[in-house]
């Protein structure tokens, strides 16, 4: 490493921040894209599962807070593509990888929604798990990322009450409705334990030795479990893993681990729902061009 | 287009950095605008100012140490022990301050 690029990497580590027009080494550059990019991805796909369920809401209320959870998401992943814009990759070539499968986006937007009961945990716990990541993000060394980090927070934590909503009204509901919201968390807790990421330790991971991430990936596990698994069972919920408990000497979570290489093949577009919602992406896009192109040639 | 988004939260605060927004235009910047930054009454007021406006300045040389501009510029402590226990040698102090008090 030269010592330009050290001396970056020691400002970095110690709480320092940089803005748009400073120099970047290459490595920071290209990391800092491909995960900013993966974020803005996972926004725009995340809207898939929920807008299968518009129509279908069971309430004008749930209908028109689900529309503008969707539409504050959309917006997270304009702002987000504005950032990967500003670092020198254009939104149309991060469109282009997402449709072509090439870039990646979050585990749980590959997988379908059964229930009404999924759309609860979804806007419950997944968001619940990604405020975890995202708050951890307000710290980023790159400014402009941790800066719009701040609005997409706020509006996050609208998105987990209406979730909790959702499911308190189900499970004070009918049997019926308690056994839809068990069954929607028994098929999402495995996306939940994968969802931070491998049990790789923080000094090994690239994303945190440049303070992209401020936290390494277990550590935001045990957080994620630490708020919400108290909250899951005072509902008479049960969590689907048997090994799941808090060891008191260590003070942290134990847990039956997740497997890896189930997580590598779903982010890798082998989930269940991967290339239904990757297809629907491009096919959308095409619709589209024209009023993008009409719109460009408008204002040239 | 890339417009800067200022927003305000409330009268009196300043007008803070928000993020940008891309728009073919400034009538279709000002409706993203309103969308991504008031769609919940979240800003009394919004500034667009399209990027290639805005002029950053961001290296301020010192060559020769203005010191004298800046209270880092200027160690009054020991000169001011010094100038009270001269008063209270020459019998200057009236009243009850004398150089062991200290004055506001």
């Amino acid at each position: 490493m030269d010592s330009r690029t050290q001396e970056f990497l020691e400002y970095v580590q110690s709480g320092g921040q940089v803005e748009t027009g400073d120099w970047l080494p290459d490595e920071y550059r290209s990391r800092l894209i491909k995960f900013i990019e993966m974020h803005g991805n996972s926004e725009l796909m995340g809207v898939l599962p929920e807008r299968d369920w518009i129509l279908r809401a069971p309430t004008l209320q749930r209908k028109l807070a689900l529309t503008a959870k969707i539409q504050d998401e959309v917006g997270h992943a304009q702002l987000i593509y504005r950032v990967v814009e500003d670092l020198g990759k254009p939104r149309a070539a991060c469109l282009d990888d997402l449709v072509s499968g090439k870039a990646k986006f979050h585990n749980v937007f590959h997988y379908p929604t059964k229930t009404w009961g999924d759309v609860g945990v979804i806007a419950w716990l997944v968001d619940a798990a990604a405020i975890v990541s995202q708050k951890a993000l307000l710290k980023c060394s790159y400014a402009p990322y941790a800066r719009i980090m701040k609005k997409i927070c706020w509006e996050e934590s609208f998105h987990i009450l209406h979730g909790r909503d959702v499911i308190l009204a189900m499970v004070t509901g009918t049997q019926e409705q308690f056994e839809l919201v068990q069954e929607a968390l028994d098929r999402w807790w495995e996306p939940l334990m994968h969802f931070h990421g491998n049990l790789i330790p923080a000094d090994e991971d690239p994303m945190y030795v440049w303070r992209i991430k401020s936290q390494a990936n277990e550590d935001a596990r045990q957080q994620f479990l630490d708020g919400y698994v108290p909250q899951i069972r005072e509902l008479g919920l049960e969590v689907p893993d048997p090994a799941l408990r808090k060891d008191e000497a260590t003070d942290r979570w134990v847990y039956t681990e997740p497997d890896w290489e189930r997580l590598r093949a779903v982010v890798t577009g082998h989930g269940p729902a991967s290339q239904d919602r990757i297809d629907f992406r491009r096919r959308s896009r095409e619709h589209v061009e024209w009023v993008e192109r009409l719109l460009l040639a408008e204002a040239a | 287009m890339i417009y800067e988004v200022f927003r305000q939260e409330r009268k009196g605060q300043p007008f803070a950095h928000a993020g940008s927004v891309t728009a073919p235009d400034e009538r279709f910047a000002e409706i993203y605008a309103r969308e991504q930054y008031g769609r919940r009454q979240e800003s009394t007021a919004l500034w667009l100012v399209p990027r290639r406006a805005l002029r950053e300045i961001d290296e301020f040389p010192d060559e020769f140490d203005l010191k004298y501009r800046r209270v880092d510029g200027y160690s009054i402590k020991a000169r001011l022990k010094e100038a009270r226990a001269a008063a209270e040698n020459a019998g200057r102090l009236r009243g009850a301050v004398s150089a062991g008090e200290k004055s506001t």
